[in-house]
């Protein structure tokens, strides 16, 4: 059974969340202080929260920090890399992939629901969805506006949408271009999310529509 | 030598600035003209080094400014030894 390490810098806070997530679709995984070592890990999730309370820029602190030196070699391995929300910010600050978190068009925190069109299902994180699919997470960032000047090197995973899956200006939440809520590199092994899909992952939740990130993570990392 | 830099990072020309946006509609409700606000941001930073310039310039790629959206700029001050 492949084991992940969830990672936790000063000031994250889904770290609990994101370990039952990912045991509940079928995976090993544990909390990992970023002062240890990511030894005999299959693939990691950077989660949410507030690391270094966004000084600077949301993520940009522990972008910096020593194991992301770890977590680059083992997206090079080909390891999956998932970032959702903080860690996503912690992925573009960091170069795992291009772009920029910026503050939300209308300046202030986002938590709602919203939902998503799944754009591309070649990724190790949504191999198990239908392509075009439609699903409900919740949101809760503050810096979610997603700017890249060059979306060559993007794969676009996930795009704010109706409830239908029109990609609609109204159904964009942050003002992120093209809708953008989630991206992966070119080879699909490292993807960053601003919904939470942990918070979506059983029905008493609201929706379990998150899980399935997960169980096509686990099911990667066997591979 | 230590040296002291005063370092500005601003958003690229064209981005929007949510923060700078309403910063300037509360002044224009004070009954100000304003045409723009922007918030960059400033540093100081006092450090020692035999290549300041080299160094600034490294800190500012590296960590105090994302080139995907900023511009920056800097002085750097003479503080003697």
């Amino acid at each position: 059974m492949p084991k992940f390490a969830v990672i936790v810098f000063p000031g994250t806070n889904c770290d609990f969340e994101t370990v039952s997530a990912i045991k509940k679709a079928g995976g090993k995984a544990e909390r990992v202080w970023y002062k240890q070592s990511l030894k005999d890990f299959d693939g990691v999730v950077l989660p949410g929260g507030f690391s270094y309370a966004d000084y600077l820029r949301a993520g940009a602190i522990s972008a910096r920090a020593e194991i992301m030196e770890e977590v680059k070699a083992l997206a090079g391995e080909g390891k999956p890399v998932l970032g959702i929300c903080n860690g996503f910010q912690v992925l573009t600050e960091s170069g795992l992939l291009s772009g920029a978190l910026r503050p939300n068009k209308i300046p202030r925190f986002l938590c709602r629901w919203v939902y998503l069109k799944v754009s591309d299902t070649q990724t190790a994180f949504t191999q198990f969805y239908e392509e075009g699919e439609v699903i409900r997470m919740p949101i809760a960032h503050a810096e979610g506006n997603y700017y890249a000047d060059d979306l060559s090197k993007v794969k676009i995973a996930f795009q704010y949408s109706d409830e239908k899956g029109s990609i609609v200006e109204e159904a964009n939440p942050n003002g992120s271009l093209l809708n953008i809520a989630g991206i992966s590199n070119e080879k699909g092994n490292v993807l960053g999310m601003m919904p939470h899909p942990e918070r979506a992952s059983d029905k008493w939740l609201g929706s379990e529509d998150g899980l399935k990130v997960f169980k096509s993570m686990v099911e990667y990392a066997k591979r | 030598m230590k040296w002291k830099a005063r370092i500005i990072v601003r958003l690229k020309e064209g981005l929007n600035d949510p923060e700078g946006r309403v910063i300037g509609k509360a002044l224009k409700n004070l009954g100000y003209k304003i045409d723009e606000l922007k918030v960059p941001k400033y540093f100081e930073v006092v450090f020692e080094s035999d290549e300041p310039e080299k160094e600034v310039e490294e800190m500012c790629k590296r960590l105090l400014a994302n080139p995907v959206i900023h511009t920056y700029e800097y002085e750097i001050e003479s503080l003697g030894e």
